[in-house]
């Protein structure tokens, strides 16, 4: 399918692990109502993924739940532009690369210890983000997904071409990532810190949905026009929701770099960028918990339809369609999975009967 | 003293003249009324007072203050809020988020108040939150405060576009075509949030098919036909006019 998902035998394994649990447990949790016990819910369910690669036993299994929380960290920061404020993105994976590159050769080059290339990173990827972002925002639609497209492919083509990107073969031998005393060699351990990252994204999102910024994102996908009656200033706000993606895509990069230890062009083409496309909306656009449900189901199918061989990625695209079509707000939806918004329907229905 | 000064306020669409140098005071604290038959230019008039459409000729003061070349942001941000005619509250949002979205400028900007969550932020939040619910409750909307506006039906629409306004606490509240496609019931209930909204010391301007609403709610009356000035003055004034029995009420529009 792609190179995020590498790796991983010809085991039939059937489980399309961290986001199944996840989904479960927060079904329940809905229910559950007060904040305290959503939050214990939660942490429970955090510390349970946590354990995941213990008690799976399994380095396919743990590589594969590895590739699934780096999607689910991009398609968190896609979520910015495409489900917050409603611009369609098709060149996501340029920021996945600066991040990557830039610690990719900072670490093999300068020797720089990883975290250190952090910073730049994410400062480079901003820049590519201002740059791209000032003069094209103002396009609405298929226009910017033309121009993202554009930025996508060229950003390939730089590392592809470039001596100091080290070309098609790429930069390989990153060194591992040292946190305080630790070295971080195994899968397992990559997929703690990656865990955690999914964790801080999910906290950031949702306190910035819940925010002036957020608000303004929603209204200007809702209605541009009107959002400007409100003194939303349209264009500076997608231009932050574009930079808030650069800064989740090219940290997650920066990760992704130490844990895969060599990285090439082909891992960020636009099949990469239309991974996390496909994460956010067939997990439900604009919803959190829809796009870490996406990002698993878009690792995961291609891993469980191993036993249709050749036929996989068929099978595969035929349940993406199928889930369109049957279920177009996506799987988990931003207002919910349905039930209580079926309900509050049905209520106004009653009070609205006397309206045209 | 005047809230609003049009100067000989302009547009052309290609050949057709929107509105053709239409100059009116609307009164500070105020309800003024613009009505008109279809295609008078009043949604135009409205468009280019919010900086939805540029004038091609004359200006628009508020405050003594050429907002003319303004942006709909800038107008917005200087306390001159609306509503639109074919209602456009943002569907896929609840009704306390759609108010909470008409705040944006009196919402805290602070992004590591936002990332981390402070004790300030999460007060000020707080605090917004409650306006929002007495907002909803101003207009009579208190209980659909976490329904999806797109859920809601009609009239109650049209009066939650009316909060999402207020919550700015705006100088001027400009009403596109309040009662229009309401029922009766609702159209009572629009009428009264008009009153108490204007009696709380907003200017209002509305464009307004339903004659006998403006008659009962407005102290002044500006008629536009054919994107011209026909009539200015009281609603008796205005009503007892032959030109406007001839342009507008002979014709019984609505």
């Amino acid at each position: 399918m792609s190179s995020l998902v590498k790796g991983g035998g010809d085991e039939e394994i059937v489980v399309p692990v961290v986001a199944n649990a996840r989904s479960g447990s927060a079904l329940f949790l809905g229910a559950a109502g007060t904040r305290l016990a959503r939050g214990a819910a939660l942490l429970g369910l955090v510390v349970v993924a946590g354990f995941f690669p213990d008690f799976a036993q399994s380095n396919y299994l743990t590589s594969i739940a590895l590739q699934i929380e780096i999607l689910m960290c991009l398609a968190l920061g896609l979520n910015f532009v495409v489900g917050y404020a409603g611009m369609l993105d098709l060149g996501f994976a340029a920021f996945f690369a600066i991040g990557s590159y830039t610690t990719g050769m900072l670490s093999v080059h300068a020797h720089w210890p990883i975290l250190a290339t952090l910073p730049p990173a994410v400062a480079i990827a901003l820049i590519g983000a201002v740059f791209v972002g000032v003069p094209t925002l103002r396009l609405r639609s298929d226009y910017l997904a033309v121009v993202t497209l554009g930025f996508g492919e060229i950003i390939q083509m730089v590392v592809n071409n470039l001596n100091q990107t080290g070309g098609p073969e790429g930069i390989y031998g990153i060194p591992p990532l040292h946190l305080g005393g630790w070295v971080l060699t195994t899968t397992g351990s990559y997929y703690e810190i990656f865990l955690f990252l999914v964790v801080l994204f999910v906290a950031v999102s949702s306190r910035i949905r819940r925010s002036r910024l957020g608000r303004a994102w929603l209204a200007i996908r809702e209605d541009e026009d009107t959002a400007q009656a409100m003194g939303i200033k349209v264009r500076r706000y997608k231009l932050y929701a574009y930079m808030a993606g650069s800064v989740f895509g090219s940290i997650t990069g920066s990760l992704y770099a130490p844990a895969f230890i060599a990285i090439a062009p082909p891992s960020f083409g636009f099949t990469e960028s239309l991974l996390v496309v496909m994460a956010v909306s067939i997990g439900g656009i604009g919803s959190i918990w829809g796009a870490l449900l996406g990002a698993g189901v878009v690792i995961a199918f291609p891993e469980v339809f191993r036993q249709f061989a050749q036929a996989r990625l068929l099978v595969f695209g035929i349940a993406l369609v199928l889930i369109m079509v049957l279920r177009p707000q996506g799987i988990w939806p931003e207002n919910g999975l349905g039930l209580g918004r079926l309900q509050q329907r049905w209520r106004s229905r009653g009070v609205g009967g006397v309206h045209r | 003293m005047a809230a609003l000064s049009v100067r000989e306020l302009s547009l052309r669409f290609g050949g057709v003249d929107a509105l053709s140098e239409v100059s009116l005071e609307i009164p500070d604290r105020s309800l003024f009324a613009v009505i008109g038959p279809n295609g008078a230019g009043k949604t135009s008039f409205f468009n280019c007072l919010t900086g939805y459409y540029r004038p091609t000729g004359g200006a628009v003061f508020f405050d003594e203050r050429d907002i003319t070349r303004l942006k709909a942001a800038d107008v917005a941000a200087l306390g001159i809020r609306r509503t639109f005619q074919n209602v456009r509250v943002f569907p896929k949002l609840s009704a306390r988020e759609n108010v909470l979205a008409g705040a944006h400028l009196r919402a805290s900007a602070s992004f590591f108040g936002t990332l981390l969550g402070t004790p300030g932020h999460r007060r000020g939040e707080q605090a917004l939150r409650e306006e929002a619910d007495r907002w909803l409750d101003f207009v009579g909307l208190a209980d659909k405060a976490a329904v999806l506006a797109g859920d809601l039906p009609y009239g109650m629409r049209k009066r939650l576009e009316v909060a999402r306004a207020l919550i700015a606490h705006p100088a001027v509240l400009l009403l596109d075509e309040p009662a229009a496609g309401v029922s009766s019931v609702e159209r009572e209930e629009l009428a009264s949030v008009i009153h108490r909204t204007a009696a709380g010391g907003v200017t209002v301007v509305m464009i307004e098919h339903d004659v006998e609403l403006v008659m009962q709610l407005a102290a002044g009356v500006a008629v536009l036909d054919r994107g011209r000035l026909l009539v200015q003055g009281s609603p008796e004034e205005v009503r007892a006019d032959p030109r406007v029995v001839e342009a507008y009420l002979g014709r019984r529009q609505r």
